[in-house]
């Protein structure tokens, strides 16, 4: 390291405790040591496995192609750093800057890094969930598991949720043509990501490949045999199905618990930092030392009105942890301020899916290039007259020129003229549902103004809102 | 005469050998409107952000110029004036011959070119034949050399004529299926049609028309030798890429008979003029640079890493010519006009300093290269991956063979073209061949 | 060992790695990039065209046999 590196660091930092060892979690360390940081590095993950890849798990892993322990992910530096795995952490210190792990051990650090992400949202019946049969889809062990079911060719595959979890794990069932039903509770899959424009797109798709897909409908319960095997599922419109495998893809569920009293402001939604990734105290105070990454993260983005947002992508989890990696080892005046535009990716039913922006801000959305009966398109998102997200559909090449415009605010509708593009731009309403209604996907979605320090109160009705069995159009009283 | 712009300047053959400096004054301005009404962008990042931009189109057909206001008159940031938007529209006229030609995929925008490019891979690459270039590994090896060989007992040899051309020559003939004792003839026409698509700002215009429309000519005679050809080869398909086009075919259905003749044209001339340069100018550095050709010899597999860095550094294709701005794009402070014609400097955003550190050393250890010798975006070079494999081979197997070469002509004549830039001859003294 | 990851937001889809190392990386329906984390260590040379061939530079590759050998001898301290 040369001198000029250690002037750059704050020179307190020695000790550097990262919880959470995946994506984050490795990227933050990697960029801790590219940086020239040479301190101590201690990562601590639940997980048994050095860090793997997640996105496989829904596509490569599950048709087979991949084993699942063939996605471990590389660690491009060395990183010299001490990996404790298998255990999690049930507790921070603000004080004393300790973390506590489950088996009683305690680390003190100097800085320390929140990237614990999320986890798959439950069934909410615990009897019907414990069912053999019942599956999630969120580590490698689930993907192997239910792999295995897949494999062993069920005769209906029951898929609750159409968000891209849901709908990527449909797609895989039709690959290995299997008989796969998928229950949306809204009007079409993918709503909450893309809304109900694009969203009648992906449901055209489904059905073009011969999925059975309901939207509209719930489940509103599932039934074993004698044995506790799966066996039926009921849906709200009155039907009944003869299942032997359900996957629960009902969206995520933050991994914030084990910071109960720490004196973060967290709530359901995930830990709020500001744009440095600086977590924020309960008295709406950044802490310098404790910073936050990843899918557990909630903060505040330049481009969209400085609302607090929450995104479950891939490649965010890479940028903000290399953000708040340069960021804890910074004196205060080098730190830099996480602005990198959201981008996501999935490929189910023949199509390669990419998006930049925010298309959950969006009001609006028009077919730029392209056309629907091709399945080849370019779409963009609007928002009160400028362009703040776009979709490409295996047309991927064209995203970088998307990206420009949105981050020069460009006009929306764009005219492009593109020789590829229609006659006349058409734009149409996106299609988003409410604000605070539960969806199904690894997506973004701004969360209102921050920070907000109070978690929301959670009334009964929104937890019946929250609930998934509960169909489309109910009023509360 | 008047003075020449820097542009002009670039294309004058006395500064064939050394273009970079030239470049280098470019880029104080991202892009140039040349009197000719055409845009000249010498930047990395604007011409990467026009390699992707929707509103740019390589269909020559869809050129047109307004009447240029005067000299000197900064129309660029000027509001359309009612007299503009009057303006005729006058069409460029067909820069090849006045015979109609249909532009193959490097000359359409989408949707054509996309189907016309997915069915033109589907017999070469993935999803259908992803091995299909690796599986001439050991082709390549055994055909650099034989060439090798042929050098043993002689002091000095042509690295082009010996070497850096009958190498792609030969992969892109076998991969087309063209039989051996056509390959001297098709060589004349190939190196015919470039003559004429290079445009040389000293020629009289009469000059420049007639050389146009002789390659236009010489064109003609290649479709006419394909066509035949692939009668050929319809009636006895083999393995080769061209029976592929004619019976093979992916999702989006058989490639019409006139675009096979076009498609099959356009990668005979792209396997003949492009790698042969990437090889010589691959030779050329190294013997330039003393150092990295001893390290080669210990290390083969630094070749990866150099043939990226030689494509950066010295590419084959200096300069896209041929697109056009579909409707006004405001970029880099400039509106560049609907129809205009745009020039990217391809070569001079690989040797930018804001986007490359230390960007006129030859680095082959550089580790951040996102260079455009291959262009970017839609048109990405279709034969890429049979070029760099070649250029990894032959540089390879010369480099490890080749006992004390040392560069006779510093610098070595060069081709006419500098667009597909590239020395004319590489003589090099040896001192014998290794086994 | 050979480990991979590529930035599939990077990506744009150029085929340019399936064509150095076919058994390594495919193109699904057109074009979704798809691909094995831990290629077998004979394809090194395979991957590291690969790498090096992408337009958009989006794969990363590692190979710090010690540093896994390290981290394996974690796993059993715990
Ligand atoms: C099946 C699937 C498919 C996906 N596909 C895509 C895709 O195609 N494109 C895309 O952009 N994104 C995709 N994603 C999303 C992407 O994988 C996530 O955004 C990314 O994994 C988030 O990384 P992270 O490190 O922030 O969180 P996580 O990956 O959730 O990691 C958090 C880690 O912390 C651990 N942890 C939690 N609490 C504790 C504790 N108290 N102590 C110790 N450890 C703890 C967890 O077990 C976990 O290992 C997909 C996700 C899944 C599940
Ligand atoms: C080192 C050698 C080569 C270089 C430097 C090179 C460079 C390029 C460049 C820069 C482009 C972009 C053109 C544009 O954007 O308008 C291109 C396109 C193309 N190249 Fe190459 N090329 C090489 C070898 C080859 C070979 C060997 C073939 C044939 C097998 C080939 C076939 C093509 C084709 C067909 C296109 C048009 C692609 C499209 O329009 O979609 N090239 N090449
Ligand atoms: S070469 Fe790069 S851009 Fe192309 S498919 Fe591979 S990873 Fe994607």
């Amino acid at each position: 390291m040369s001198s000029s590196d250690t002037e750059k660091t704050a020179s307190s930092v020695q000790r550097i405790i990262i919880v959470g060892a995946s994506l984050a979690g490795l990227s933050a360390a990697e960029a801790l040591r590219s940086e020239g940081f040479t301190g101590t590095i201690t990562v601590i993950g639940d997980e048994p496995y050095a860090p793997y890849d997640r996105p496989p798990l829904s596509k490569t892993v599950l048709t087979g192609l991949l084993p699942a322990e063939h996605t471990t992910l590389p660690q491009r530096v060395d990183l010299h750093a001490e990996w404790l795995l298998g255990v999690p952490a049930i507790g921070l210190a603000l004080e004393n800057r300790e973390v506590e792990l489950a088996d009683g051990r305690r680390f003190g650090f100097d800085r320390l890094l929140i990237a614990t992400g999320t986890r798959a949202r439950p069934w909410p019946d615990s009897a019907q969930a414990a069912l053999d049969g019942v599956c999630l889809l969120r580590t490698r062990d689930d993907a192997a598991k239910l792999r295995a079911r897949l494999a062993a060719g069920p005769k209906r595959v029951l898929v609750i949720g159409g968000g891209f979890i849901g709908s990527e794990v449909a797609s895989v069932c039709r690959e290995l043509d299997l008989t796969v039903t998928v229950t949306e509770r809204s009007s079409t899959p993918l709503i909450g990501a893309l809304g109900s424009a694009a969203g009648m797109f992906a449901g055209q798709l489904q059905c073009a490949h011969g999925v059975d897909l309901r939207c509209n409908v719930t489940i509103t319960a599932l039934e074993g045999d004698e044995n506790g095997r799966l066996r039926h599922a009921y849906l709200s419109d009155g039907d009944t199905l003869d299942i032997d495998v359900a996957v629960v893809a009902l969206g995520a569920v933050r991994n914030v618990e084990w910071l109960h009293d720490s004196g973060l402001a967290f709530d359901s939604r995930g830990i709020i930092c500001d744009s440095t990734c600086r977590a924020f105290n309960t008295n709406g105070m950044a802490t310098d030392n404790i910073f936050v990454a990843g899918d557990v993260a909630r903060w505040p983005h330049p481009l969209y009105e400085g609302e607090l947002l929450t995104v479950e992508h891939w490649g965010n989890s890479v940028e903000q942890a290399r953000t708040a990696a340069h960021n804890m080892m910074s004196a205060p005046a080098d730190r830099r301020a996480y602005e990198t535009l959201p981008a996501f990716w999935s490929r189910q039913f023949g199509v390669n899916l990419k998006t930049v922006g925010l298309p959950t801000f969006a009001d609006e959305v028009v077919l730029t290039q392209g056309s629907i009966a091709e399945r080849r398109l370019v779409a963009a998102y609007g928002h009160k007259g400028r362009i703040v997200a776009a979709l490409t559909v295996n047309m991927a090449r064209w995203l970088p020129a998307y990206k420009a415009m949105i981050e020069a605010r460009a006009p929306f509708p764009p005219v492009l003229h593109a020789p590829d593009g229609p006659a006349e731009l058409r734009p149409v309403p996106a299609g988003f549902p409410p604000r605070g209604q539960s969806t199904h996907s690894p997506i973004a979605t701004p969360t209102g103004p921050g920070p907000s320090i109070s978690p929301p109160e959670e009334s009964s009705t929104s937890a019946k809102v929250q609930d998934p069995r509960v169909p489309p159009g109910f009023q509360p009283k | 005469m008047t003075q020449q712009s820097l542009y002009e300047q670039v294309l004058d053959y006395a500064n064939r050998a050394n273009p970079y400096p030239l470049y280098a004054q470019l880029r104080r301005k991202p892009i140039t409107r040349q009197t000719d009404g055409s845009y000249v962008v010498s930047t990395y990042r604007e011409i990467v952000s026009l390699l992707h931009d929707p509103r740019i189109g390589s269909d020559f057909r869809k050129r047109f110029v307004r009447e240029l206001a005067p000299a000197g008159f900064p129309t660029n940031q000027e509001p359309a004036s009612e007299n503009q938007a009057q303006e005729a529209e006058v069409p460029v006229p067909n820069q090849g011959s006045e015979t109609e030609v249909i532009p193959s995929f490097i000359g359409l925008d989408p949707p054509e070119h996309d189907r016309l490019r997915r069915q033109a891979t589907w017999p070469f690459g993935p999803p259908h034949k992803p091995g299909r270039v690796t599986d001439m590994e050991p082709q390549l090896i055994r055909l650099a050399n034989r060439q090798i060989d042929t050098m043993k007992g002689k002091a000095s040899i042509d690295i082009v004529e010996d070497f850096a051309y009958p190498i792609p020559v030969k992969m892109i003939s076998e991969l087309l299926g063209i039989p051996s004792e056509d390959q001297p003839h098709l060589h004349s026409l190939s190196e015919a049609i470039i003559e004429g698509i290079d445009l040389d700002p000293q020629e009289s215009q009469e000059e420049r028309k007639r050389r146009q429309e002789q390659s236009g000519q010489t064109f003609k005679k290649l479709e006419q030798y394909m066509e035949a050809l692939i009668e050929r080869h319809r009636k006895q398909p083999g393995s080769d890429l061209l029976s592929g086009l004619i019976i093979d075919h992916g999702p989006d259905g058989a490639m019409a008979p006139a675009d096979i003749v076009s498609t099959a044209s356009l990668l005979l001339i792209a396997g003949h003029e492009t790698t042969v340069n990437l090889i010589t100018n691959g030779m050329l550095t190294l013997l330039r640079h003393p150092e990295v050709l001893e390290r080669l010899r210990r290390e083969p597999n630094l070749v990866i890493r150099l043939v990226e860095e030689l494509l950066r550094y010295e590419p084959p294709v200096q300069i896209l010519p041929n697109r056009v701005a579909l409707t006004d794009i405001n970029i880099a402070g400039t509106t560049i006009q609907k129809g205009s014609p745009v020039i990217l400097l391809l070569a001079s955003g690989s040797r930018d300093p804001t986007r490359f550190h230390d960007p006129d050393k030859f680095d082959p250890d550089r580790r951040d290269n996102m260079h455009l010798g291959f262009g970017s975006g839609i048109h990405y070079c279709y034969g890429a991956p049979l070029a760099r494999l070649e250029t990894q081979i032959a540089l390879t197997e010369i480099i490890r063979r080749l006992e004390n070469p040392r560069l006779v002509h510093d610098p070595p004549p060069y081709r006419q073209s500098s667009t597909l830039r590239g020395p004319r001859h590489l003589i090099v003294e040896i001192d014998g061949v290794r086994d | 060992m050979l480990r991979i990851v590529v930035d599939l937001n990077r990506c744009e889809s150029y085929a340019q790695c399936v064509f150095a190392a076919p058994s390594v990386f495919w193109i699904k329906d057109g074009e979704s990039l798809e691909y094995d984390y831990v290629p077998d260590d004979s394809l090194r040379v395979q991957v590291e065209r690969a790498a090096a061939a992408c337009p958009v530079q989006a794969i990363s590759i590692c190979w710090l046999d010690e540093q896994l050998g390290q981290q394996r001898g974690n796993h059993n301290e715990q």
